[in-house]
């Protein structure tokens, strides 16, 4: 039995890299400070759900086939190709995605990956107005107003308030946690109050009654010491349980907020009452807060990059964050949801100059999202082989797009039987990187952090890195073969 | 009253229970559970005569889709629903890019009617009905 201390977890963009795995013959049998994402992943990696061999379409089942087969098929299938899609990335270290960049090239495809089903609006707005960000440890110590805004991260990224925001002892700013004990604590005791009150005039209670009202949460919260957290959700989250002030907004109305925001932070005054379902008046609560801050940070997530407006939304919150600098210290950070999608664009970039939806098809690369992008080509029946790694567009693409891709060869590389693995022609398994693989991965706010290989991966399972570089092999091998063919042709 | 179907905006989106089942595998059942299902106002429910954990049809122009409809815990959210992310959720969103490559997850209008009688497909079932695989 040994520990391993200070492993990275390969989950979600928050990349908490404290976490303690106890190691018994190969397999990890205890997580520490992990949260439920991370112990399930820790846990289950080894589980039934495992891709145990590389598979081959025939006759329309999957049947288990040797590794060279499934390496030889896969380099077939994109050295045929004239306009295949590479799709995914975000769930493997940077080592495999700088192959993957070779593979793009060698085969002329479109390699795209998570972003543009994430946060590719927030880029192309980044793009437009460029982005005032901090790293997290700057926003743990220093950071006194914090405002997640269309994101949950008690859900998506769960141990992020206890690491670098309200819940966490920063240098210059106390944790809340406690407050919110209380506040817990309070809670309960006025439920306990209402349910003897209800107890004891059950015969008599009224008909409950409808509510109307979208906002909740008496401004005067917004007025308490310490570090502050404010939400802003079409519904009310578990983040949004927790925080000092919540703001119920009208679905695809975010835009609006945001304008207003922007209008009351420069001073000026509105004649309207209500915004989005908002009285304008727990707006300047806002409003008030942020000019009045010391340091405020707004993380936003798909509330904002999916909804109507999508990077039109995330160009007025970074205006509105410039705007605020004027008056304070003001940042802004994607809430990056797969734990290596940031290092997918940050290597993307440095290899071609593009973060996502990159197009090699003229021999250069191209990027124009709407055109490039793999939803866009799939929509349009463009594409004519997909090869699928570490993610699983088989279930988070709209079912349009996905009906073009099963139509063409696909290849998928991922550890677990997923639906795009299953919806697969060739499927090869790999190992988990992060656990079974080493390397380095991308945290939300673009820093890097070596991953740990703490265990070996089953026997005959290869990382994804050494998986991509057998069939760029096969690949630019099947290219010479057609090439001395087609000059013995002539 | 009770109404036959009504009118709402759809949602997809992240839960705790969808991020533990992903990490479990995608053919996991706690991956079907939580993804199988659709979080729907109280006041909503009680307007289609559906109660807690029964099945509903949710329609969308994109396609429809059986879920089982589950009260949202955390207070009112009228004419929302909200599916987690997965491949139900996909066999009914909206694929409009607006030109940027991003499809629109949250906020397309959709329809809900009650289906008790109608079976939640697994996804082994849903993917061959979709795509024949």
């Amino acid at each position: 039995m040994s520990i391993v201390k200070s492993v990275t977890c390969p989950v979600c963009g928050s990349l908490c890299d404290d976490i303690e795995l106890t190691i018994e013959n190969n397999e990890v049998v205890k997580v520490k400070n992990g949260c439920a994402m991370c112990e399930s992943k820790f846990l289950g990696y080894k589980g039934e759900h495992r891709t145990k061999t590389p598979l081959i379409r025939k006759d329309g089942k999957l049947v288990p086939v040797s590794m060279d087969e499934a390496v030889h098929k896969a380099g077939e299938i994109l050295a045929n190709a004239n306009y295949p899609i590479l799709y995914g990335w975000s769930s493997t270290n940077c080592e495999a995605q700088r192959v993957g960049v070779e593979l793009a090239e060698e085969i002329g495809g479109v390699l795209d990956n998570t972003s543009v089903v994430c946060h590719g609006p927030s880029i192309l707005s980044v793009q437009e107005v460029g982005i005032s960000t901090c790293t997290l440890g700057q926003i743990r110590h220093r950071a006194d107003l914090i405002i997640y805004w269309g994101c949950d991260p008690w859900s998506a990224h769960p141990r992020h308030l206890e690491r670098y925001t309200s819940f966490t002892e920063g240098k210059f700013e106390d944790s809340a946690w406690k407050a919110y004990l209380q506040k817990v604590k309070a809670a309960a005791g006025k439920k306990k109050i209402a349910s003897t009150q209800r107890r004891e005039f059950i015969k008599f209670r009224p008909q409950p009654q409808t509510q109307a009202c979208l906002v909740s949460g008496p401004p005067q919260l917004l007025k308490k010491d310490g570090r502050k957290l404010v939400v802003i959700d079409v519904r009310k989250s578990m983040t949004a349980e927790m925080a000092d002030y919540f703001i119920q907004v009208e679905p695809n109305k975010d835009f609006e907020i945001l304008q207003t925001l922007r209008a009351l932070v420069g001073d000026q005054e509105l004649d309207v009452d209500k915004v989005g379902g908002v009285p304008v008046e727990y707006l300047e609560e806002v409003a008030d807060a942020m000019v009045n801050c010391n340091f405020g940070v707004i993380f936003f997530g798909m509330g904002l990059t999916q909804t109507a407006g999508k990077f039109r939304n995330i160009e007025i919150a970074i205006s509105l964050v410039r705007d605020l600098n004027r008056r304070t210290k003001f940042v802004i950070m994607p809430m990056r949801g797969h734990f290596n999608v940031t290092g997918a664009d940050v290597v993307s970039t440095w290899q071609t100059g593009y973060p996502y939806a990159v197009d090699f098809s003229l021999g250069y690369p191209r990027y124009n999202p709407g055109e490039t992008s793999c939803v866009d080509i799939l929509l349009r029946g463009e594409s004519d082989a997909s090869l699928i790694i570490a993610a699983d567009p088989g279930a988070n693409f709209p079912k349009r797009a996905v009906e073009h891709m099963v139509k063409k060869p696909l290849i998928v590389i991922d550890p677990h039987m997923n639906a795009t693995a299953m919806l697969g022609d060739v499927v090869i398994p790999s190992a988990f990187a992060g656990i079974e693989v080493g390397g380095t991965a991308y945290r939300m706010d673009n820093v890097p952090l070596p991953l740990k290989k703490v265990v070996e991966p089953p026997e005959g399972i290869l990382p994804d890195e050494e998986i991509l570089k057998r069939i760029l092999e096969e690949v630019r091998i099947i290219k010479a073969q057609k090439m001395a063919q087609q000059s013995e042709a002539a | 009253m009770v109404q036959q179907k009504l009118r709402v905006i759809l949602l997809t989106g992240r839960t705790i229970e969808q991020g533990v089942g992903k990490e479990q595998g995608k053919s996991s059942h706690e991956y079907f559970e939580a993804c199988s299902m659709v979080y729907m106002d109280g006041g909503d429910m009680k307007k289609l005569g559906v109660k807690n954990n029964t099945n509903v049809l949710v329609t969308t122009p994109h396609g429809s889709v059986v879920l089982k409809a589950v009260k949202y815990p955390r207070g009112p959210t009228p004419g929302l629903i909200y599916i987690p992310y997965g491949p139900w959720a996909n066999a009914i969103c909206s694929d409009a890019t607006t030109s940027i490559g991003m499809p629109s997850f949250k906020g397309t209008p959709a329809e809900v009617e009650a289906a008790p009688d109608k079976p939640l497909l697994s996804m082994a079932e849903l993917l061959k009905s979709e795509f024949g695989r």
